[in-house]
């Protein structure tokens, strides 16, 4: 296997990364655990499909398992951090807003959206790499374009739908 | 949203574009940014793990092709176990082993600012946590006989899990990198104790002795000639 292919999806694992995690060095720490996750798990990857979607899979599932290690983080409600959302104003960075409004999304609706931002991923291809139904992708990604847009808003809460209740699998 | 028979997220309507590119523009910079060695050092050891494979396959056609002439008769079984123990001597597991000690040779040594993660002035606490990383205690030899100094070592990802790269340093600058790591249980297996004979392997970009002990690898790699290299193997089997 030509190691070209492997490097040449670093710097696109990086970026996803670093959105996913809004920090540089637990960014670069999941492309690492991805990649030694990848040497045990090569056997799993057939010669000549996506290499791509292997490796975001293989990046998903290490986040995933991280965030279940981690201490559970609680569900913000949107009333309590309106103070630290952006102002209408927009006078503070935006890509910092930006950044603050994402890791408050649900992480499953965070990858969603990321690969398909960043990546241009198809509801196909969303659906293997997250490992649910294709239904399931696309009410995610419907749900977290909403979402992220009131949050940069600094809108209320939605009257239906309690966003202090986290989605079970 | 537009209904669910869709195959690609709508991502033309005007609201969902402008926050696909935010998205994009957040952190597009990375996409521009060299890759940290550490990640290419990765990326080298999974592209060495699928040629092992390839490998493995090969050998594996061999040892078939061998049992089948064995079933048959045509070799003693004395041939069939000399067969064997240079299959499992010179196997894919080390022979995948050596490429990573010299591809991490290849990646470290040349760093002047970061050539290691934890340096010299440290060694106890450099020692106690390769070893613990490692499971099994490990030595930095003594290398000042032979003129080369302890630069300090680092963790690196390996086929089986962590290893560990020592790097020594002599007054001229040439360095010289000890890869540690276990390996594959039932390629590792050695006959005679778990041991083998040094081996040199100028397979690499960088020449390397190495040789197995008790499941664990130990490559020693430099751009030296094959005696020098040897002499220094010899003085660092002798202190583990």
């Amino acid at each position: 296997m030509d190691s070209r292919a492997l490097i040449d999806q670093i710097p696109s694992l990086r970026r996803y990364a670093r959105a996913l995690t809004g920090d540089a060095w637990a960014a670069d720490d999941l492309v690492q655990d991805t990649l030694e996750r990848a040497c045990h798990k090569w056997q799993l990857w057939i010669v000549g499909s996506d290499l791509r979607a292997w490796l975001f899979t293989i990046m998903h599932n290490v986040f995933a398992s991280q965030a279940r290690r981690a201490p559970p983080r609680a569900m913000v409600d949107i009333e309590e951090v309106a103070a630290q959302l952006p102002g209408a104003d927009g006078a503070r960075d935006r890509a910092i807003d930006l950044q603050r409004c994402l890791l408050l999304l649900p992480e499953e609706q965070r990858a969603a959206l990321l690969l398909v931002a960043l990546e241009d991923m198809s509801y196909a291809q969303l659906a293997r790499v997250l490992n649910v139904p294709l239904g399931t992708v696309m009410s995610r990604l419907a749900r977290a374009r909403v979402r992220l847009q009131d949050l940069m808003e600094g809108a209320p809460p939605p009257a239906a739908g309690r966003p202090g209740l986290r989605r079970l699998k | 949203m537009k209904p669910p028979s869709s195959s690609t997220p709508d991502t033309d309507q005007p609201a969902w574009r402008a926050q696909r590119d935010a998205l994009r523009r957040l952190h597009g910079e990375v996409l521009d940014e060299p890759i940290p060695p550490s990640l290419l050092a990765a990326a080298e050891m999974v592209a060495a793990r699928q040629d092992q494979h390839a490998r493995w396959i090969r050998w594996s056609g061999i040892a078939a092709g061998l049992l089948v002439a064995f079933g048959a008769g045509w070799l003693g079984s004395l041939e069939w176990a000399n067969q064997r123990q240079a299959l499992l001597a010179g196997g894919p597991a080390t022979r995948a082993f050596v490429h990573a000690a010299t591809v991490a040779h290849v990646v470290y040594a040349p760093e002047k600012r970061h050539p290691v993660d934890v340096a010299a002035n440290e060694q106890q606490h450099l020692v106690q946590w390769l070893s613990r990383r490692l499971d099994k205690p490990l030595k930095v030899p003594d290398l000042s006989a032979q003129g080369y100094a302890l630069v300090g070592g680092r963790l690196l990802p390996g086929g089986e899990g962590a290893r560990a790269q020592f790097m020594f340093e002599r007054g001229d600058g040439e360095r010289l990198t000890l890869y540690i790591g276990s390996l594959d249980p039932a390629a590792a297996q050695q006959p005679r104790a778990g041991e083998s004979a040094f081996r040199y392997s100028e397979e690499g970009p960088v020449p390397s002795f190495y040789w197995v002990d008790q499941g664990f690898g130990y490559a020693l790699t430099a751009k030296l000639p094959r005696e020098a290299l040897l002499n220094l193997a010899g003085a660092v089997y002798r202190q583990l």
